[in-house]
């Protein structure tokens, strides 16, 4: 939003532009707009989703305040975004990079890369779940001790696939941010370094990560957000278990809502997401600095 | 990636309000005019059934047309309620009765039946009458009973009893003494799907009823003040922990579901020994599990009695039958057709093919039916069961409300994982059904 306000001013006619905005904005208003404010409306009612909306001030809110499944869900939510950033974070950068050579293997391989990308999330899930079935799943199909653990049974485990199966599905999309990011950094800083004696690892750590600065920033503020609205995953992988080990607030707002017919508290959560993901994704922003928007790429 | 996250959360923030916006209007399902919609479960063999009793009634009303729809069974719990909410009820819809038809017949979503019911006594007089009573709500009928009669049984593979050399159990007693007979020749003493939630709490109905008797459940049902902390209550969950402890599930059954049917595999593949399930369970080793159903391997019994118990062992728990309702929202020429469809169609068709398929029909006089069937030891058994039980405990996620429900299954998953007490489980459930 802030590239509007950024870029200084040209001599095009202005009237045509918020024209060309009204389409996104149509969109945005219907689906974004009109729906958290309802979502807010509800959260000031009782509602079972079946029968009549009543509106009962607080009761919601206090509700869900005062329930400890709430700062659990918290913990496992900012658990998941943390530790998944951290796995994939390094991870995707060094494929990026890799990736930004321009060798022909080096393509091969990043197309092979990148099919976790191209499967459902719900799919994805199933095919864990069977293939860590501890009866029937790849450990016991090839006899491996190691590999029948009760993967999905135990809360620090299943905590631990959950990680997995995320990032081995979102780090190929993150690396195609990064192979994009590397790709754009402008020859001439390498050339500059191999003249002053500069080795890989060195111009890796003093060229590429720095210039990929705003890049690791739009990417954790993707990982961050996105990971706040894990959902349909986590369902259907562990459905927030065993027990309540790996129920997030996006899964704890669906059993709330759809599963215990409590509407009113589930909006109140719905709510609470909305919010905790504005103050992130702001967070992350001021972490760019002041000119987040401004090119890095000449005479920096 | 991001789109499809944003989107998500777009949806989830949208199906509420698009829901309220469509309860308000009071605007119409999908084709109100002409035929009627049904949704119901799939899984074979049961889904072929269903299938099948509407294409018959579709054949034989070239005028009247049923579009039918399935669904899973975990996902359509919640898909319908969704639907009835936003006023997208299917015409009929296929459900368990209980707490969940409450909630729709106190929301004026389902059509009352009553007097429908009257004018077609030959239709009420055919049924079972004990499936009557989940379908009832103060007073008033609001569902159709269908299908089967569907209790709870002990499942038990005879070649692994055989292989251990022991007998089936006679008491809890039994059961504690021969989980460590089976672990040591590693077989898991019993099969578990424990992700489904509703696998385990058929361990603590039976667990309540043969300890406490119905009344300690009743209690509960009825929204007594502390009912669960009674103390046949807390014998009860404190004796099913004691099992867990004693690894008496198999490895890992918190992460097996039972819609995938591992558990069933578990059995019939002989790497449990027992598990306990309900009737239509029967159904599934048969189509699934080879020749373990034909050729005598698969033995069942009702869950036996615990020493001190205060509960009759002829006492059975489980789904007295299924139910469709009309949604109140469906148009009146889609309220006829499920009339006529409930009328003609239910069960005259499909009474064979239950039968065929190793259940027993909620239909009255079928015993020459049952006993000239391949499975007539079974169905005689369920038979039994059923028509002889002095209390049929209706499954306690129907019986309760939906909300009181989820909160019990949840805590259920955390009792068998140990990590809540008997006391804590009391407490917590307490808060839900006797406020």
């Amino acid at each position: 939003m802030s590239a509007l306000t950024g870029p200084p001013r040209r001599r095009e006619p202005r009237s045509v532009l918020p024209w060309l905005a009204a389409p996104a904005l149509v969109v945005f208003v219907g689906f974004a707009v009109v729906p958290l404010v309802g979502v807010f409306a509800l959260s000031f009612t009782t509602w079972d989703g079946i029968g009549a909306i009543r509106l009962t001030g607080l009761t919601s809110w206090r509700a869900v305040l005062t329930d400890p499944g709430l700062p659990h869900a918290l913990w496992v939510t900012f658990l998941v975004m943390a530790v998944s950033w951290v796995v994939q974070t390094p991870l995707s950068i060094l494929l990026g990079t890799f990736l930004a050579g321009r060798q022909r293997y080096r393509a091969v391989l990043g197309v092979v890369y990148f099919v976790p990308l191209m499967l459902s999330s719900a799919a994805i899930a199933i095919a864990y779940e069977a293939l860590l079935d501890p009866n029937f799943g790849l450990g016991a199909g090839l006899r491996l001790q190691t590999l029948s653990q009760d993967w999905l049974g135990r809360p620090g485990l299943a905590f631990g696939v959950v990680v997995f199966v995320v990032s081995w599905q979102f780090v190929p999309f993150h690396s195609l941010i990064y192979q994009g990011g590397v790709q754009q950094i402008p020859k001439s800083l390498y050339e500059a370094a191999q003249l002053d004696g500069a080795g890989r690892i060195r111009q890796f750590f003093s060229i590429t990560l720095p210039q990929l600065k705003y890049t690791v920033i739009t990417s954790s503020t993707l990982m961050v957000v996105g990971s706040l609205t894990f959902f349909d995953l986590i369902f259907v992988l562990t459905g927030g278990g065993p027990g309540d080990a790996t129920r997030v607030l996006a899964l704890d707002m669906y059993k709330r809502g759809f599963q215990a017919s409590l509407m009113g508290p589930a909006s109140a959560i719905a709510v609470i997401l909305v919010l905790v993901g504005l103050a992130l994704a702001l967070l992350l922003r001021r972490l760019g600095g002041r000119d987040a928007g401004a090119s890095q790429l000449e005479g920096a | 990636m991001a789109l499809s996250r944003r989107t998500l959360l777009g949806l989830a923030a949208a199906v509420p309000v698009s829901a309220v916006l469509t309860a308000c209007g009071g605007s119409s399902g999908p084709g109100k005019s002409g035929g009627a919609t049904y949704w119901y479960l799939n899984g074979q063999p049961q889904e072929g059934v269903r299938a099948g009793a509407v294409d018959a009634f579709n054949k034989a009303h070239p005028d009247e047309r049923i579009d039918d729809t399935t669904f899973q069974n975990d996902a359509y719990k919640t898909k319908i309620k969704t639907a009835i909410g936003a006023g997208q009820a299917p015409t009929i819809i296929w459900g368990w009765g209980g707490g969940t038809l409450r909630a729709y017949a106190e929301a004026g979503q389902v059509e009352d039946l009553t007097s429908w019911f009257d004018e077609h006594s030959e239709v009420k007089k055919g049924l079972f009458p004990s499936s009557f009573g989940a379908a009832t709500v103060d007073g008033k009928i609001y569902a159709m009973p269908c299908e089967t009669v569907q209790p709870i049984i002990l499942y038990y593979n005879r070649k692994v009893f055989e292989q251990v050399g022991v007998k089936p159990p006679e008491s809890w007693d039994d059961i504690m003494a021969l989980v460590p007979r089976f672990n040591a020749k590693g077989i898991a003493p019993f099969a578990l799907g424990g992700q489904s939630r509703w696998t385990n709490m058929m361990w603590l109905e039976f667990l309540f009823d043969r300890i406490g008797g119905p009344e300690v459940f009743q209690a509960a049902i009825e929204g007594e003040k502390n009912a669960w902390s009674h103390p046949d209550a807390i014998t009860a969950l404190t004796r099913l922990q004691d099992l867990v402890k004693a690894d008496g599930f198999v490895k890992g059954f918190s992460s097996i579901t039972a819609d995938s049917n591992a558990d069933q595999a578990l059995l019939y593949t002989g790497r449990a020994a027992m598990m306990l399930h309900g009737a239509w369970s029967y159904g599934i080793q048969q189509t699934d599990g080879g020749d373990f159903v034909s050729s005598g391997s698969l033995g069942y019994m009702t869950f036996p009695p615990v020493e001190g118990g205060k509960g009759d062992p002829s006492d059975t728990v489980g789904n007295p039958a299924h139910y469709l309702s009309i949604s109140s929202k469906a148009g009146a020429e889609q309220k006829k057709v499920a009339k006529d469809f409930f009328a003609t169609g239910v069960l005259q068709e499909e009474v064979k093919k239950w039968i065929g398929n190793g259940s027993v029909p909620i239909r009255l006089g079928t015993e020459k039916l049952l006993a000239a069937s391949e499975n007539a030891d079974f169905l005689q058994f369920t038979y039994d069961i059923a028509s002889k039980a002095k209390v049929f405990v209706q499954s306690w996620d129907q019986a309760l409300s939906p909300t009181a429900a989820e909160t019990m299954l949840d805590n259920i998953v955390k009792l068998f994982q140990l990590s809540i007490s008997p006391q804590q489980f009391a407490r917590n459930l307490n808060a839900v059904t006797g406020a």
